[in-house]
């Protein structure tokens, strides 16, 4: 008798990340949850109720950020929680003006998240360098990191940072879960 | 004591006591401002500091500022307080380009971070400085950015495309 090792035996035991991908890609069952509408809507369901931020600021659109998240305002009820690391967190809040001394900074944080991920570009400094066209300050965050949603205001008001969460909770319900996107970033 | 008498005593004093190194004093609603010579300073701060009558024991603020194209091209203004005089007292010191200033850090130990701003945003060299280097920009930054040649939008890189091209 021909012993017949089983394909995805060394996936399931976390041996190989290569294997677990191999498996996963040729597996009938999984591509047929993959294409599955109510799997789709399900994981993004999932994704969209539960952002958790990184806890990061840069300059006074941090404050409204914390605001935000405080009891009058309360991102919490939309299960918005502030995540004291990148490792946990979904979602940067680029949240006031990024010099070019930080922006190396701000790239190793969004390159420390796991995907997917994604950003908002709080205020008008973070969305396009706002009124400081100067010779010390990035000329928007899509020109260090892909950006999601834009929102505008100079700091915006909480409710206008909440209105960007839950914009970016329409763009999730609209992904693809099963695909990461690949974003890019204006600069070349 | 009235704010004229201590007027009296701010300019009196410097001027009896460094009459070559004085270039000229200004008096403007109560305020003394001495303009000295670069060598003297040192002898100057010591002076202002140790007086019995001047007791100018904290350094508020050491700024730069470029009067480019005008020769010599910087000023180093120090603002002076006694805490115990309650008096204030600004010295000036014309600075040439590429020239250095003798750094105050010794007789008061805040200059020190003044004077690196000082350092970062004109390139004016303090020296005897024990830790001379950039203190807002990065340190691989190049050039001083509020030299009245440098473009106020900055050169042109990644992080700004509506910057001034370099040559």
């Amino acid at each position: 008798m021909i012993l017949r090792k089983n394909p995805i035996e060394e996936s399931v035991l976390f041996t190989s990340l290569e294997n677990i991908a191999d498996a996963l890609r040729n597996n009938s069952i999984v591509n047929s949850i993959r294409e599955n509408p109510v799997t789709e809507y399900v994981v993004n369901w999932g994704r969209a109720g539960a952002i958790w931020p990184m806890t990061f600021g840069l300059a006074c659109c941090a404050i409204e950020m914390i605001a935000a998240g405080c009891s009058r305002f309360d991102t919490d009820r939309f299960g918005i929680v502030f995540r004291p690391s990148p490792r946990q967190s979904d979602v940067m809040v680029v949240a006031g003006t990024m010099t070019k001394k930080i922006a190396p900074a701000v790239k190793r944080l969004y390159d420390q998240m796991p995907e997917p991920r994604w950003v908002i570009a709080q205020g008008g400094c973070a969305s396009a360098g706002g009124p400081y066209n100067t010779y010390s300050v990035v000329q928007g965050t899509d020109l260090v990191v892909p950006v999601d949603v834009y929102i505008p205001g100079c700091p915006p008001r909480p409710e206008a940072l909440m209105f960007g969460f839950l914009q970016l909770m329409e763009k999730i319900r609209s992904e693809n879960p099963a695909m990461l996107t690949q974003r890019k970033i204006t600069y070349k | 004591m009235t704010p004229v008498d201590k007027a009296h005593i701010l300019v009196n004093k410097i001027q009896d006591n460094f009459r070559h190194d004085v270039i000229s004093t200004v008096v403007f609603r109560g305020e003394v401002t001495h303009i000295i010579e670069k060598n003297a300073l040192k002898a100057v701060c010591n002076f202002l500091k140790d007086d019995n009558d001047l007791r100018m024991n904290c350094l508020v603020d050491v700024a730069g500022v470029d009067y480019s194209p005008s020769s010599p091209r910087f000023e180093v203004v120090y603002h002076l307080y006694s805490i115990s005089k309650k008096h204030r007292l600004r010295l000036k010191v014309k600075v040439g380009e590429g020239e250095g200033v003798p750094s105050v850090t010794g007789i008061w130990s805040g200059a020190d971070w003044p004077e690196r701003e000082a350092y970062d945003m004109f390139g004016i060299v303090f020296e005897g400085h024990p830790n001379l280097k950039r203190i807002y920009m990065p340190e691989e930054w190049e050039g001083h950015p509020l030299r009245k040649d440098y473009p106020l939008r900055g050169y042109k890189d990644r992080y700004n495309p509506y910057g001034v091209e370099k040559e």
